[in-house]
């Protein structure tokens, strides 16, 4: 027998309308063809000879029944289809709402006006957190016996001791890309010389703790989230409140007091790494010898550009522990959540480090130093 | 019987990790239609099982059938067929979390079927909403807006959205409080009788297994010791199995069963 589903006029009565062959899924298509050319008037729905119905079937069939007026029980079916009919057109007498979605102006400023406020509560609550974890830091100041040592030293290895060939790499790499971009510029006046100032002071002065606190922010920041988010999703966090003991104190400021440690220190490293990298480009393509090289930047380059690049260093520490931390108290049960309060802390941190470090850069200019 | 009542086919099935073996020589066979239990201890390798019998996981030796199909054939037209024709609940749902809840019901529908018009498979998707007993508002939700027991019916949804023979089930009741849980049965028997589906349903819930289940499998030394009605099952002598059924919690589901028979 045919499968491909028909409908026609009954044998005994014209109004009757008899549905044939396969209602289902698969062939919905010609299903839906059928039915837009069905007449209006129906007076009942013969579904006997209908040799396999699934739920779509079912539903279109039930529409044409709905559209002609047709109360619940006049679709005639195989016993075995009666169940599956019954249960469809049940779920199918109101219809379902067609709500279109709207992707135009409104919803723009919808997802303007949801973003601004977003950013507006995220910014109150860095700010409240800083201020917590300062008056808990205070706290701990005198007394001391509270201070997590072991877990302060376990962060700084972490944090510090591991990223240090990282950091030294990337910061000799970096080093010696400026020493080449400055050659070939100065090449064309015959100052290949002034190379050395190029690389010392975007070194000393930038470089290095910029380059060190977006390492940080990737490395570190979104670890402090992911830690403390599966902690908060775990209900660790909860369990450490309920047992009295305050989670800033246990778990902020051993990796606040880490950072503000360990960054400064590996400032210094990436500057000196920073250094050796212009001083090789320099030795291998530009004659300039290391001799020459420690030399010039003993003479022309004065203290004042270390001082301002590692002074800004425990600020961004302090910036990415509390970012880092802060998101990872924000997580909201899920895994999703976990990824998503990551990926926020690190563009937060990076973000956040670049644009301080560029309101320091203005004030250090107008204040000469 | 014919082979072709089995909506499964289990043959000699071997699964180790490592050293360690989950399954040795396991046969399992499920009818057409039926509502099965599989029970059996932690680490029984109950989901192990149901891995390999979607082929998720190749096991070590064995033969495997879904609807008279060889599930790790190379025939991408037979594996086409099994995929249309099984649904499957995983134990938290396994929503699509960036999707709402019709989109989530749309994905199998618009990837096997491209061609419906958008209409239809909104409707679809609605229908089978409904179907697994969810508001129309629960729609236009995102799974992280739902409760526990709304992220399952939400992922029966998606698992019947291609109107499938069979649907396996991760432990459905797991984590739903007893009322939500005794919906949640009822819900399963209700699709079962009008969607005429098999179901292969991995359960620790006593309750589920009185109310619900034709038949119960019993996994346990790496093999399925019974295969057979509840009322044969709890007399099987094994002493897994009479812990099982004859602990404290198993009585007490056994009394309940019978009050309600009442």
């Amino acid at each position: 027998m045919n499968n491909e589903p028909n409908i026609g006029p009954h044998r005994d009565d014209p109004d009757i309308i008899n549905a044939t062959g396969e209602w289902s899924l698969q062939t919905a298509q010609a299903c839906i063809a059928l039915l837009e050319k069905a007449p209006s008037q129906v007076k009942d729905i013969d579904g006997r000879e209908i040799l396999r119905l699934d739920s779509t079937g079912a539903m279109l069939l039930s529409q044409l029944a709905t559209r002609s007026g047709l109360a619940l029980k006049e679709i005639d079916v195989r016993p075995e289809h009666q169940a599956l009919m019954n249960a469809v057109r049940q779920l199918c007498e109101t219809p379902p709402i067609v709500r279109k979605k709207d992707y135009g102006f409104r919803k723009m400023l919808e997802r303007l006006g949801f973003a601004m406020e977003d950013y507006a509560k995220e910014t109150l609550a860095l700010v409240g957190f800083g201020g917590l974890s300062l008056q808990t830091s205070i706290k701990t100041l005198f007394q001391p016996r509270r201070f997590r040592a072991t877990a302060t030293f376990h962060h700084m290895e972490q944090v510090g001791v591991d990223a240090v060939p990282l950091v030294l790499l990337l910061s000799f790499m970096v080093g010696s890309v400026i020493a080449f971009l400055g050659a070939t510029v100065l090449k064309e006046f015959g100052a290949e010389v002034y190379v050395v100032e190029l690389v010392g002071i975007a070194f000393l002065r930038e470089f290095a703790v910029l380059l060190t606190a977006i390492l940080l922010a990737g490395r570190t920041a979104s670890a402090f989230t992911a830690q403390i988010g599966a902690m908060q999703s775990g209900e660790e966090i909860d369990a450490i409140r309920t047992l009295g003991l305050d989670p800033i104190e246990l778990l902020v400021l051993p990796r606040l007091f880490a950072l503000v440690v360990m960054l400064p220190l590996l400032t210094f490293l990436a500057m000196m790494a920073g250094l050796a990298g212009g001083m090789a480009v320099c030795a291998a393509s530009l004659g300039i010898s290391p001799e020459l090289f420690t030399v010039r930047l003993h003479d022309s380059i004065s203290v004042t550009h270390f001082w301002v690049g590692i002074s800004k260093a425990p600020i961004f520490a302090v910036v990415i522990a509390l970012i880092g931390c802060l998101e990872g108290f924000q997580v909201k049960g899920t895994a999703e959540s976990v990824g998503e309060r990551t990926t926020s802390s690190v563009v937060q941190t990076i973000s956040l480090v670049i644009l301080l470090d560029a309101l320091a850069a203005l004030f250090f200019m107008e204040m000469d130093w | 019987m014919n082979t072709d009542d089995f909506a499964i086919s289990v043959r000699g099935l071997r699964n180790t990790f490592g050293e360690q073996v989950v399954h040795d020589n396991l046969d399992l066979d499920v009818r057409r239609g039926e509502i099965i239990g599989v029970v059996g201890g932690s680490g029984t390798g109950k989901s192990v099982l149901m891995r390999a019998i979607l082929a998720l996981r190749r096991p070590q030796a064995g033969h495997i059938e879904v609807l008279g199909l060889d599930v790790y054939s190379e025939d991408s037209k037979a594996r086409k067929k099994i995929e249309t024709n099984t649904g499957v609940l995983y134990q938290n749902g396994a929503l699509f979390s960036s999707l709402t809840v019709e989109e989530n019901v749309a994905v199998p529908l618009k990837e096997h079927y491209g061609d419906l018009p958008d209409k239809l498979v909104h409707e679809l998707c609605m229908l089978k909403i409904r179907l697994s007993g969810l508001q129309d508002s629960a729609a236009e939700k995102y799974p992280s807006q739902l409760s526990g027991g709304m992220r399952k019916r939400a992922g029966i949804a998606r698992a019947l959205a291609l109107d499938p023979a069979l649907v396996f089930l991760d432990e459905p009741t797991a984590g739903l409080d007893p009322v939500g849980a005794a919906a949640f049965d009822q819900l399963i028997l209700t699709l079962q009788r009008a969607l005429g589906l098999t179901v292969f349903l991995i359960t620790h819930d006593l309750d589920t297994l009185y109310t619900i289940c034709d038949r119960v499998a019993v996994i346990a030394d790496r093999k399925v010791l019974i295969n057979a009605p509840l009322s044969e099952v709890e007399k099987f002598d094994h002493p897994w199995v009479q812990e099982y059924f004859h602990g404290p919690r198993g009585r007490a589901a056994q009394g309940a069963q019978h009050l309600l028979e009442k």
